[in-house]
């Protein structure tokens, strides 16, 4: 395959975000009649890869080649003219038109100026046909259900001339029949010669479809395999990015039971989307560390303990008493407090100083009309940006112009500040430095020895395996194991974690 | 409705056929609100027709009603663009006043109606450009430029003339004192016009790519652009042409009350934005058709009759707009929140 | 130094004194003060007497704005306030009775605060989007408006009634003590209780808010019927100046007044931080604009055509592609800068 010259080439790509670095010297290749996958964690670097690949964004460094031409392409536009096409996760069609619009908008048949309906509607039922796709050119697209819109859109993609196709988790929300039509399509289209970029956080898909892979973490490079050559568990190795094994900081002995009575116990917990039938047993002063890749419900799980999603089934006691977490205040008013992994979207308000994010949750508690003494506002935020080191340590900054690792403190300061007696933490060093991240596991150790619960989710085994007490792997929307971390290794967690899914045999 | 759709390639299966009526709704599903406007008009014109004992539903009074609304009908048609994009225009009614009485008094120093007229239209449609720059490249909120539209329309309009001004140009007065009979029914060219400007506008909303565009930006704005779609000229288009609308609306005003008068039209475009949401159309955009503002129009219209001829009130008039507009935005609001679920 | 102008606050103060000024230089007699039996009197008095009822509407919808909202039914509201006030005074034996007038009042703030309390309701219970929300009872309340007076325009003579817009309490107009009050009492509830952080939290990031477990409904709610109540309070100082309850004319336009005052005073439309300061400033500015349009012998009718002028320089300066432009102006100079700086580096090394 090799002596095939690759029909896109990405060469030293790098892209800035201010002073960060998004992609750093990434090299990446697409052959014709291949399916390529991309894999990497949060923050790797995919969408800004893809992006860069369709016209999204501006290479800051680097080459981007096609058929050997040298490429720049100003805007998404641009990049479909030269062939490559894009299918989103969310799907980016016009619900409010029908299927036929969508799919040839901009490059409808017309007679005179005026656009032949009847034509373009033959002319998208013959590119569904081609597809094997039995759908209505005139039905409105937003009755269809999310498989067939992305379809659709998989349609349109085809019906310019189409040489590269990139599906951008395309199957997150499709079940398991309408993942069989959708890779049916990729192995056709493969047949014709297009090269297709497959981003999944599925493994047993990317082991199902895709030739190539390569893997991505923090920006980075990290290889280019043959799937076939490349071991599952060697696969999810790299993407977490684990060295040689590392000695382990912390090394209580506990059993896979909490010590102690449980301060909080989910039984059978579903939400939505996302995690089911979920039970979990959190005892005092415990650290339970929860592992599973992107997309595995690690982070559904914590919503659905902390009041942020309804849950649909199940319960949760805290100390023996039912509860019903409707809300995240609720949540709060028990004790029980959440921090976000997406710490710009849903956790800082960034226009608002520090001081006032730190006392937000604890201002919010008492009531808008008891405002805390100024004075005492000062102090307890004071003393906050103090204990967690948040720097630099000026309570009137706006939070949003922190760092990540000073605002994830702000975050945590915020929690903090009502004394929770669980804390859940979802991923709350992603993305930060290594002495913040330090910080943050040293402080969960500690918040843990006073006796407060955490419940403590990474992507990074060996944090998790470092921080927590017991371990529960979650994966494919379930808790599969719940394991004292002291009998786990790095090793033994990693093949839990990547385990393949049972429906695969 | 997946495995319906999804089946497989045809392998000679015996394909189950959806009936008629799925196949209609799954098309135009999206016309409800208009069918559900239309039937509303018809149960006022019954309900009048009963209480007043068959002295309602007369050739007269439908010939009127078209007549006494062809401003409003212009100015519907106008909006509904603006609207269809995911935008409002809050000026119509000060650049109506002000087109209005600009033409009364060119018309009135002599200048000559082929050449007032084009000025009226073209003073409607460079207020809707500069609507339509501050939204597209200076981002500015389509309800405050448009806002900034109202002011300086109605300033405009005083600093034409301060009283109204009277028409007598012949050209103009035959708009619409001009009457095309057919037994008692008649129709006026201002009517014609009215008409004519909404059977061209549903023929470029659904049949040309700039209409198709359109409905595209209210749908999803961004991905319009992402298809490659014109969308920045499209969307000022939308403005000067809800702008050229009030323009023309003010020449069917002047027409039709025979004056150019600068206090007209305060309140008007609330009047054109609750007959485009009675009749239908989003006011997030993308859905919609012009048919429907017309069935909104003339809703408004015929309860504006009723209250005439009941004697009553016509502060009525504003509080029953008023709650049919709240029943139609808590309706849209339950489609789209269904539509929302669905995703 | 640099601190000063980069004050949200400093250019529509620059603004205002810029339009006192050039008042003061084309008629000197615009700073003149005269006392008349221990009441003030001049054109700045005048300004300030004439702001009132503004000066509440645009208090009222800088709170809703900050919420990332906006209420177009103010007008409304002061049309019904009026007409509900007016009503009963004159449906009394006695219009100069006080009993008569205070219940009158109170009467017509507690419909008012009603009619807050429905567009909060759709609009934080019911999910409408604001314009539309507050749109319906734009239109519709001022049908409610004629319907209470009937659709004639009633007037009343009632001393204490007209004492809100004409009478004066400690030589300054009493109407524009009760801007005063309205400012002084809100700066305290916002500012002085947590409600101003909250409302700011909520307008800025609002599943941020919902996460750190602020009660984002109820302070919704409460801003639409703040603004309602404030509404209330501005038409019925609107009647008393006119000793009449006119439902076509009460507050015909004062949302967009309200709005512009809003904006001019710095706080985005896109909801988050605002400033009381800064609306009464900015009502300040749309007031002397006002009075100084009319100086220049413009027809007050024809005025509008300088807000529009003010409206659009006012976005057009606010809005983020000028900023970007000026931004990306000012990086390319420093990039260069620093380019320059960087190779000087390599030579040193």
């Amino acid at each position: 395959m090799d002596e095939v010259r690759p029909l896109l080439e990405l060469t030293g790509a790098t892209v800035r975000f201010g002073a960060d670095a998004a992609l750093s010297r990434v090299d990446f290749r697409l052959f014709p009649g291949e399916v390529h996958s991309l894999m990497g964690e949060n923050g790797a670097g995919k969408s800004t890869l893809i992006k860069a690949i369709t016209g999204a964004l501006r290479l800051d460094e680097g080459t981007l080649t096609l058929a050997g031409d040298r490429v720049e392409f100003a805007d998404p536009h641009a990049a479909q003219r030269a062939g490559i096409s894009t299918v989103y996760q969310e799907v980016e069609l016009l619900p409010n038109m029908t299927v036929a619009e969508n799919i040839c908008l901009g490059r409808e048949p017309r007679r005179g100026g005026v656009i032949s309906t009847r034509l373009m509607n033959a002319r998208a039922a013959a590119l569904l046909a081609d597809l094997g796709l039995e759908v209505d050119p005139a039905s409105l697209l937003g009755g269809h259900s999310v498989a067939v819109q992305q379809l659709v859109a998989i349609a349109r993609a085809i019906s310019a001339d189409l040489r590269v196709l990139v599906l951008d988790e395309p199957t997150s929300s499709l079940d398991l029949d309408e993942v069989a039509e959708l890779f049916r399509i990729i192995r056709e289209l493969k047949s014709r010669g297009v090269a297709i970029l497959f981003v999944s956080h599925f493994l047993d898909q990317v082991y199902e479809i895709c030739d190539r892979v390569t893997v991505l973490r923090d920006g980075a490079l990290v290889g280019e395999y043959l799937t076939h050559e490349l071991l599952r568990i060697d696969l999810v190795q790299k993407m977490l990015g684990r060295g040689v094994a590392e000695v382990r900081a912390r090394g209580r002995a506990v059993d896979d039971a909490p010590a102690g009575e449980a301060v909080l116990r989910a039984r059978g917990v579903s939400s939505a989307r996302g995690i089911q039938d979920a039970d979990l047993d959190l005892g005092e002063g415990e650290v339970l560390g929860v592992a599973g890749l992107l997309g595995s419900g690690r982070t559904s799980l914590a919503r659905a303990l902390t009041g942020v999603t309804r849950l649909e089934s199940g319960v949760i006691r805290i100390e023996d008493a039912d509860v019903h977490l409707d809300s995240p205040r609720r949540a709060m008013s028990l004790g029980v407090v959440y921090s976000s992994e997406d710490r710009r979207r849903d956790g800082i308000v960034a226009e608002l100083s520090v001081l006032d994010n730190i006392t937000l949750a604890l201002q919010s508690e008492q009531g808008m009309l008891r405002q805390i003494p100024a004075a005492r506002r000062r102090d307890l935020a004071a003393s906050w940006v103090e204990a967690l080191d948040i720097r630099p340590p000026d309570l009137d900054r706006p939070a949003g112009t922190l760092s990540g690792g000073n605002q994830q403190k702000v975050l945590l300061a915020r929690l903090l500040a009502l004394s929770p007696r669980v804390l859940v933490l979802d991923e709350p060093t992603r993305g930060i430095d290594v002495g913040a991240k330090v910080e943050i596991q040293n402080l969960v150790a500690e918040l843990a020895e006073n006796g407060m619960s955490v419940v403590f989710i990474s992507a990074e085994l060996e944090e998790v395996l470092r921080v927590g007490d017991r371990v529960a792997v979650v994966r494919d929307g379930r808790i599969t194991d719940t394991v004292a971390a002291a009998d786990l290794t790095a090793d033994s967690l990693l093949a839990l974690v990547a385990q393949p899914g049972e429906d695969e045999g | 409705m997946a495995a319906t759709t999804m089946a497989r390639a045809p392998r000679g299966t015996a394909e189950r056929k959806p009936s008629a009526v799925q196949t209609f709704l799954s098309r135009h599903g999206g016309m409800m609100p208009t069918f559900a406007a239309a039937l509303i008009l018809v149960l006022l014109f019954i309900g009048a027709e009963a209480f007043l004992r068959g002295d309602f539903i007369t050739p007269r009074n439908i010939s009127a009603l078209l007549l006494d609304n062809a401003y409003l009908l212009v100015l519907a048609v106008g909006m509904t663009f603006v609207i269809l994009t995911g935008g409002i225009d809050l000026s119509v009614g000060s650049v109506m006043a002000f087109t209005g009485i600009l033409g009364a008094k060119m018309l009135g120093a002599g200048v000559p109606a082929l050449v007032a007229v084009p000025v009226m239209l073209l003073g409607g449609a460079a207020i809707g450009l500069m609507i339509g720059i501050l939204v597209q490249y200076f981002g500015v909120q389509p309800f405050i430029a448009s806002l900034a539209g109202l002011f300086l329309g109605r300033g405009l309009a005083y600093i034409v003339s301060l009283s109204s001004i009277k028409v007598e140009n012949d050209a103009v007065l035959w708009l619409q004192s001009t009457r095309i009979k057919l037994g008692d029914w008649y129709l006026t060219p201002t009517g014609i016009i009215a008409l004519a400007t909404v059977a061209i506008a549903a023929f470029v909303l659904h049949l040309t790519r700039f209409g198709r565009t359109i409905y595209a930006i209210g749908g999803n704005e961004q991905s319009a652009r992402l298809m490659g779609l014109k969308v920045g000229r499209t969307k000022i288009a939308a403005y000067v042409i809800s702008g050229s609308c009030a323009g023309l609306a003010g020449l069917i005003l002047t027409a039709y009350s025979g004056a150019g008068y600068p206090r007209n039209g305060i309140g008007t475009e609330l009047d054109a934005i609750s007959a485009v949401v009675i009749g239908g159309t989003l006011l997030t955009g993308g859905r919609g058709y012009v048919v429907g503002s017309m069935i909104g129009v003339f809703v408004y219209g015929t309860i504006k009759t009723i209250i005439n001829y009941m004697g009553a009130e016509q502060s009525w008039m504003q509080i029953i707009v008023g709650a049919l507009l709240l029943l139609f935005i808590v309706v849209q609001r339950a489609i789209v929140a269904r539509s929302e679920g669905r995703r | 130094m640099t601190a000063i102008y980069k004050h949200r606050l400093f250019w529509p103060l620059v603004s205002l004194l810029t339009l006192i000024v050039i008042n003061f230089i084309a008629r000197p007699q615009f700073l003149k003060i005269t006392v008349r039996d221990g009441e003030l009197y001049g054109p700045l008095i005048s300004i300030l007497r004439e702001s009132a009822p503004l000066m509440l509407v645009a208090l009222g919808m800088t709170i809703v704005i900050a919420t990332r909202g906006i209420d177009l039914s103010v007008g409304a509201i002061m049309a019904v306030s009026g007409a509900v006030a007016l009503t009963i005074i004159d449906g009394a034996s006695d219009p100069s009775n006080m009993g008569t007038v205070t219940i009158a009042i109170v009467v017509a703030i507690l419909v008012s605060l009603v009619l807050g309390v429905w567009n909060g309701f759709l609009v934080s219970v019911v999910g409408i989007q604001p314009i539309i929300a507050t749109l319906v009872l734009m239109l519709a309340g001022r049908g409610v408006a004629l319907l209470i007076t009937g659709g004639f325009i009633t007037t009343v003579n009632s001393d204490p009634f007209s004492f809100i817009a004409s009478g004066y309490v400690i030589g300054l107009p009493f109407a524009f003590l009760i801007g005063v009050v309205a400012i002084v009492v809100l700066s305290i509830v916002e500012r002085r209780t947590a409600l101003g952080v909250l409302t700011e939290a909520v307008g800025i990031n609002p599943e941020a808010s919902r996460l750190a477990g602020v009660r984002s409904r109820g302070i919704i709610w409460g801003a639409y019927i703040m603004s309602g109540t404030l509404a209330g309070v501005a038409g019925l100082i609107y009647a008393s100046n006119i000793k009449a309850a006119d439902a076509n004319a009460a507050g015909v336009f004062i949302e967009l007044y309200a709005i512009l005052a809003v904006v001019l005073g710095g706080t985005s439309l896109n909801g988050g931080k605002f400033s009381i300061a800064g609306t009464v400033i900015g009502v300040l500015i749309i007031q002397t604009l006002d009075s100084t349009i009319l100086f220049l012998g413009v027809k007050s009718a024809q005025s509008p055509v300088f807000f529009a002028v003010v409206v659009v320089v006012v976005v057009i300066v606010q809005s983020a592609r000028l900023r970007d432009g000026l931004a990306a102006m000012s990086g390319r100079l420093r990039a260069r800068r620093e380019s320059a700086q960087d190779r000087d580096k390599v030579e040193v090394a």
